[in-house]
């Protein structure tokens, strides 16, 4: 089924579904990494984004619940070179076309990915309409521009969870009553030195099973929790998690921050770093088109020591406007961007990038051993 | 860390001649290397035998060694040029097995150099099978169960707990030499031994068998600051059983999940770190279990290899460049990447295409061995092709390996093309067992019904390969199904790789016809780039390949643009000697400011690094796909004289096409190889040739044989590398040749020479601009006429002939110089017998033996021969004399023999060496025993000589069993031969041959007790005879050996000489 993807300014790319037919609008991004195509699609920080892959053959080794790193896809479109419905993977449970259509995303193939890259990386990340029904050139562009895009939308509000939950046996135990009495009555507090604190703006699964693995409960609040709500359950840290999205329009939980902070050691990742950043007086903009992918060189400038890590955003903390006390620990070798900072006085540190890989290079998990020792 | 000032001096080892495991992937990296620390400013010293490389072009390095890369001569260098440092990790097994023996010694200490890059612990460590066992379970990381073993009767006692099958790996040798798999007792035995007699420490490890487990590779990098990256996943299409080496292999790997891959990285960059390589780069293989994911670490090798020089080429990251400057003590985010220039080299290449890459065998130049593919490696070149797909990428790999496929099937030269169609239990067998047309066999079991899930199983080969395998027939069925009707779908059939010779012959249409249908429509390729990065960032260096999508970048400058054809896959007859005149025709044009476009699809080349040429089209060489380059960039001329036969064979279409071939006319090269108008240009210009003829038929060869009378030559023309070339003594040997001839050249006719016994050969290199012809060198071979000039040991200048026959052959060549109107190159081969000279033939193009002579020289023929191609006369270049020289250089050849079990090691008119080295010095005697240390044979100066000489040459060799007892060796000799030297009052003893009794002489071999054989063979039966047995023991126990009179000469004028004087080290830039 013939797709076309129409650009706001006026690009057409052509493309044929494999899942179907339908309509829908995002902001157009490319990802560089090779595998790991599950996590992304699950990665709640895609909300409101058609992600394409540079990658030319996507689905080859199927898709496993194994490897899900939220409840569902969040992502608006997916958008690859080839797709490979014959998989081959002692894991896989079945093939990514049919995953995507149970989750009602429309996938499209046969598209030159490397001209929708190049066109980005000149061009910019973009508003863009995908459509298998519509298509009319002069009808789609105009549509692109018509869509509400991402900057200051509120996407975190949209991917949270809706209840708060603690990580148990791998797993989401719903709970109302989060108070200490009843979390410390819970298998995940039997081995646990540490109770973390977790504001989720779309967290992914794997920075729950990093902790957990390091002997620290998770408690899961939505984005709209209180301080004072999230302190009740007297945690040890708390944990600022990845999301979509423009910062500077989650007032509230950068709101909710600037209370935490100080009160217990906190740690951020991605939008959990801007928030922090934003609650300490720094400010935010705009990357051309981001960072996704699982090949972006960090300097931990404390140590000089590289690390290759996942990334995925498409804003980032300007340097300039850190408060004094604030210092930057981090830096992209590729462009020298802001990848992570700390506060010299309060316990609080966070960096842009995903230590939580999934996908990506396990080179930064030392940084959830560096919280874990900010606790104790 | 900014680059260390300690270091001055640094001594680069290279890998010497091309061997099977060790090929011009090792020129690349070592020129790299070079390159990249004489750019740092510090002196570069070189060590490599091989002449036919660019690294040991004079001006790379600062002082260039083209000697024997052994331990003693290594010190040698060390001692005179006492460097700083010595970077062991560049020059493949060898040069690491040789730094190695040379830190063993104790003279690094001694005279305080220091090993950059991998320390002899490290190497030890990650070589060292027991070292590298107990390093990786010290973290966590599991191997398969194994044994070392020193004796087979070790061996047999350790497969009581690995079980069978079990894997034979031999510690320390080349490319997995000698190793194997054994199914039964027996097989153990005699693999064991093989392995134990190849192993530089006498040790076999014995291994678990993970055949049919799927194959990993990935390439690590690691600095100073032990920051590590992985530059590329590889995974082998041919599970574990074949050798990585004759894998076909797909880049990145693509049935791996990210959490799959993530733990393979993890594993590497532990193994890295625990193995302790301190900076550069490593080749770390895992093997996988399908079932369940189980993963067992194979192998480490702590250096570049062949699969680095290939993750390379995949990804435009140059390792081998990077691991130099991280030896000199920068980090990975000290060095710029060259291809994005903003960003740096410390992160991980991501590729947005993909890479397929297949080896080339040449099994057809040995007939009896078998075409099994093992853990040892068999083959002699690879191509690589980048497409968007899988699919893409393999059919254009298959037609990029010049074995007459344009594809996966579909190109009229499957089995059922010619009505012949497969049974069940052949393709089944070729299935099963690893051979050089598996790959082929897939699409005839699928299409004999066989499901993907049992090919699968048969085969080992992952599932998804055979999937895409299946789409590429399906695609093909339904093009031949719809015939023209298909061409509607003519885009969607080109994106799955198709040629248009495919697509015409499922269509009945001719291959022009298809191109002009694609033309008018506007279906043509467009090129993207590798560019390390996926197009995050834009890339400075065009480095492009061919797709089928909606956007080209390859953007036609506006300069004046040359386009070099490239040799394609290296294969016995065409390699690095090919490669390195088109190099040096990309440094020419350069040099001249004109544009450079270098077209190849060989990834282990100097010709394809990025940055030789101003523009690199990583593509086949073929006609629709050079054309297709042609009609972008619309280039001047073209040149392909330089790469071998490959473009040769071009060169008619192309000019037909209206493309402009410069040099030499396509017609002039024609008229060379057409026997006719050869012999007429011969009687013009007064010049003899041997008593010759051409035949279609096996009666008219009858004919033309009886008129000559044997012996005889025979040929089919227009084929390189003397393939199926042979000298034919009777009747019933014709009648053999002439069955197969008709398959290897079909349409051209059977040559027919008289054979000119015991004459001696004459090479001849000459460049040419139209009006002036200089001789860039004479080689007298010292082989006599009859073996292949390029298996032939050549001396340069001549010494057995002359003056006046020198000045005739300068004389004839200059004539069909200007006869031919070559412009550039030309080569000619003469035979002179009784002070007469024979033309045995011309090529007017480059030959194997240009980099040779250049080398010897000091004169860059190609790179002059490009000016000239160009327009420039020899005048203007300063070239107007034959250049003299008064030291000597030889060119030596090595085989692959050990690697194909059963074959016989004589020589004959058919090439089956992969390489050459050269020894250079002031005597004969000194260069030839150089090229002899440097092909690995070690001329003994004392001990036991063995001769058994046929009828006909005993008179000849007289004189050297004369010298060689006047030399205090000890004679033994066979009973024939015995009894001649006894009687002529050599003293001798007589020993058993296998047929006569024990203790025979293959006995006292194996005992060391002998330290030479001489044995001339008698041209019977080969592999039956006591003789063969002799032969192959001598190869296997690494016994020089000599099996023609010239040679046995040559070799004992050698030992004369080691006797006499030291051997001495000299740079080449000491010799002009």
């Amino acid at each position: 089924m013939k797709a076309l993807i129409a650009l706001e300014d006026g690009r057409i790319f052509e493309g044929r579904s494999f899942t179907g037919p339908g309509e829908v609008s995002g902001e157009l991004v490319f990802n560089t990494s090779m595998t790991g195509y599950q996590e992304i699609l699950t990665d709640p920080s895609y909300k409101g984004q058609i992600v394409t892959m540079t990658y030319p053959l996507i689905g080859n080794y199927g898709v496993t619940p194994e490897d899900e790193e939220s409840l569902g896809i969040h992502l608006s479109a997916f958008v690859v070179r080839e797709y490979e419905e014959d998989y081959s993977n002692w894991r896989a449970t079945g093939d990514l076309g049919s995953y995507l259509k149970r989750h009602g995303i429309l996938g499209i193939e046969q598209v030159d990915t490397r001209a929708i890259t190049r066109h980005i990386r000149l061009a910019g990340a973009m508003k863009a309409v995908i459509s298998t029904e519509d298509l009319d050139e002069v009808s789609l562009v105009k549509k692109a521009k018509d869509s509400p895009g991402l900057v200051d939308a509120d996407l975190a509000t949209l991917v949270t969870c809706k209840r708060p939950y603690v990580w148990e046996r791998g797993k989401i135990l719903e709970l109302d009553d989060v108070s200490p009495d009843r979390l410390s009555r819970l298998e995940s507090a039997e081995q646990a030195s540490f109770r973390i604190a977790i504001i989720d703006c779309g967290l992914k699964f794997n920075q729950l099973r990093l902790f957990a693995k390091r002997g620290c409960q998770c408690v899961v609040f939505p984005a709209t929790v209180q301080a004072e709500q999230l302190l009740a359950c007297e945690p040890s840290g708390i944990f600022l998690s990845n999301g979509p999205g423009d910062p500077a329009a989650v007032h509230h939980v950068i709101e909710t921050v600037k209370e935490l902070v100080g009160k217990r050691p906190i740690f951020g990742i991605c939008l959990g770093h801007q928030i922090l950043s934003l609650a300490l007086g720094a400010k935010t903009y705009k990357l051309k088109f981001g960072h996704r992918g699982g090949n972006q060189p960090v300097k931990d400038l404390s140590t000089g020591k590289i690390e290759i890590t996942a990334q995925n955003h498409g804003f980032a903390v300007d340097e300039a406007s850190l408060p004094s006390g604030v210092e930057v620990t981090h830096i992209n070798l590729n462009d020298n961007t802001v990848e992570g900072i700390s506060h010299r006085d309060i316990p609080a540190f966070s960096v842009q990038y995903h230590p939580e890989n999934a996908p990506g290079p396990h080179d930064s998990e030392y940084l959830f051993d560096r919280f874990v020792k900010l606790m104790s | 860390m900014p680059k260390r000032l300690d270091l001055k001096k640094i001594l680069i080892i290279g890998s010497g001649p091309i061997v099977i495991g060790q090929a011009c992937e090792f020129d690349y990296s070592g020129t790299q290397a070079c390159k990249a620390l004489k750019e740092e400013g510090y002196e570069v010293v070189l060590v490599n035998s091989n002449p036919a490389t660019i690294m040991t072009d004079p001006e790379v390095a600062d002082r260039t060694y083209v000697e024997p890369i052994t331990p003693e001569v290594v010190i040698k260098i060390l001692e005179k040029e006492r460097p700083d440092a010595i970077l062991p990790t560049l020059g493949g097994q060898t040069g690491l097995n040789t730094a190695v023996a040379v830190a063993d010694t104790g003279i690094l200490d001694e005279l305080g150099i220091e090993m950059i890059g991998a320390s002899p612990e490290v190497i030890h460590k990650a070589e060292d099978r027991e070292k590298f066992r107990a390093a990786m379970e010290n973290i966590g990381l599991r191997i398969p169960r194994s044994a070392i073993v020193r004796s087979v009767e070790e061996a047999v006692a350790a497969v009581k707990d690995i079980g069978f099958p079990i894997i034979v790996r031999p510690s320390f040798t080349l490319g997995g030499s000698g190793g194997g798999i054994a199914y039964n007792m027996d097989e153990l035995k005699s693999i064991c031994q093989q392995g134990l007699d190849l192993s530089m420490i006498h040790e076999v490890m014995l291994e678990e068998s993970v055949i049919g487990w799927k194959e990993f590779e990935l390439e690590v990098m690691r600095d100073a600051k032990d920051n590590v990256v992985i530059i590329c996943s590889i995974e082998n299409v041919d599970p574990m059983g074949v050798h990585t080496g004759d894998s076909i292999t797909v880049a990145p790997a693509q049935t791996l999940s990210d959490k799959e891959y993530q733990y393979l990285r993890d594993a590497s960059l532990a193994i890295i770190r625990e193995i302790g390589v301190e900076t550069g780069g490593s080749n770390i293989q895992f093997a996988v279990n399908p079932e369940n994911g189980d993963v067992v670490v194979i192998e480490m090798n702590p250096r570049v290899s062949r699969s680095s020089a290939l993750a390379s080429k995949a990804t435009g990251f140059p390792i081998a460049k990077i691991a130099a400057k991280l030896a000199i003590g920068y980090t990975l985010d000290e060095i710029p990447n060259d291809i994005t220039r903003e960003t740096m080299a410390s992160f991980e290449p991501t590729i947005d295409y993909c890479v397929v890459k297949i080896p080339r065998w040449t099994f057809e130049k040995f007939q009896e061995a078998q075409d099994l593919l093992t853990t040892s490696m068999k083959s002699v070149g690879e191509t690589m092709a980048i497409g968007r797909t899988f699919r893409e990428s393999l059919q254009k790999g298959l037609r990029s390996l010049e074995i007459g496929r344009f594809g996966l099937g579909f190109d009229g030269k499957d089995p059922w093309d010619k009505g012949i169609i497969p049974d069940m239990d052949e393709i089944e067998s070729k299935l099963r067992v690893p051979n050089s047309k598996r790959i082929f066999y897939i699409p005839y079991a699928l299409e004999r019904g066989m499901s993907i899930k049992e090919v699968s199983k048969i085969t080992g080969i992952d599932p998804w390969f055979i999937f895409q395998i299946d789409k590429i027939r399906q695609k093909g069925n339904k093009v031949r199904q719809k015939g023209k009707e298909a061409l509607d779908d003519l885009f969607q059939i080109k994106r799955e790789g198709f040629s248009d010779r495919q697509i015409a012959y499922l269509t009945d249409m001719t291959e022009e016809e298809i191109r002009d249908l694609r033309f008018e429509k506007n279906i043509k390729p467009v090129y993207k780039l590798v560019d390390t990065c996926a197009a995050e960032f834009e890339a400075y260096t065009p480095y492009y390949y061919s797709s089928y999508e909606s956007e080209s970048e390859s953007r036609r400058s506006n300069r004046k643009k040359v386009m070099i054809l490239g040799g394609g896959p290296n294969r016995i007859g065409q390699g690095i000697e090919f490669d390195y005149c088109c190099v040096h025709a990309s440094f020419a044009l350069r040099e001249e400011g004109i544009e450079s476009i270098m077209v190849n699809s060989n990834p282990e080349t100097v010709s394809t690094d990025y940055d030789t040429s101003d523009k690199l089209y990583f593509e086949p060489l073929t006609l629709e796909d050079v054309l297709h380059i042609v009609d972008t960039e619309q280039p001047d001329g073209v040149i392909v004289q330089f790469g071998g036969q490959t473009p040769l064979n071009l060169a008619v279409p192309l000019k037909k096409a209206g493309v402009k071939i410069i040099g030499t006319s396509p017609e002039s090269i024609d008229m060379a190889e057409d026997r006719e108008s050869f012999q007429k240009m011969l009687k013009k210009l007064g010049l003899k040739q041997p008593a010759n003829d051409t035949a279609f038929t096996l009666e008219e060869a009858l004919k033309i044989a009886s008129k000559i009378g044997y012996p005889i030559v025979v040929r089919p023309s227009y084929v390189l590398g003397g393939r199926a070339m042979r000298i034919v003594h009777d009747e019933e040997g014709l009648r053999q040749f002439m069955e197969e001839a008709v398959e290897v050249s079909e349409g051209h006719p059977v040559l027919i020479d008289k054979y000119l016994q015991d004459a001696i050969e004459i090479d001849v290199d000459a460049i040419s601009d139209g009006k002036l012809t200089i001789i860039g060198g004479i080689m007298e071979h010292v082989e006599e006429a009859g073996i292949h000039s390029g298996d032939s040991a050549c001396v340069l200048p001549p010494h057995r002939i002359g003056k006046d026959m020198i000045e005739q052959i300068k004389d004839a060549t200059r004539k069909m110089a200007k006869e031919l109107h070559v412009i550039g190159l030309m080569n000619v081969q003469y035979a002179v017998k009784d002070d007469e000279l024979y033309v045995l033939e011309v090529n007017p193009r480059a030959s194997r033996t240009v980099p040779f002579v250049s080398k010897a020289t000091g004169i860059p023929l190609a790179k002059l021969a490009t000016k000239v191609m160009i327009g420039k006369s020899l005048e203007e270049l300063g070239l107007t004399q034959d250049p003299e020289v008064t030291h000597v250089s030889v060119k030596e050849s090595v085989f692959p023999f050990r690697k194909f079990p059963g074959v016989d090691i004589i020589l004959g008119p058919e090439m089956k060496s992969t390489g050459e080295v050269m020894g250079i010095d002031q005597s004969v005697g000194m260069a030839f025993a150089k090229s002899q240390f440097a092909v690995g044979l070690e001329l003994p100066t004392s001990g036991t000589a063995f001769l058994s000489i046929k009828k006909g040459d005993k008179e000849s060799l007289l004189e050297t069993a004369r010298t060689l007892e006047k030399e205090g060796f000890k004679i033994i000799a066979t009973s024939g031969t015995a009894e001649f030297l006894l009687n002529h009052g050599v003293d001798c003893q007589k020993v058993l041959k296998v047929s006569e009794g024990r203790p025979n002489i293959i006995d006292m071999m194996k005992n060391g007790q002998i330290d030479l054989v001489i044995n001339t063979p008698s041209g019977k039966k080969r592999t039956l005879t006591d003789a063969y047995r002799l032969r192959r023991t001598a190869m296997e126990l690494n016994i020089p050996y000599f099996t023609t009179v010239a040679g046995a000469k040559a070799a004992v004028e050698a030992i004369v000489a080691l006797k006499k004087e030291d051997m001495d080290v000299k740079p080449l830039q000491e010799y002009y």
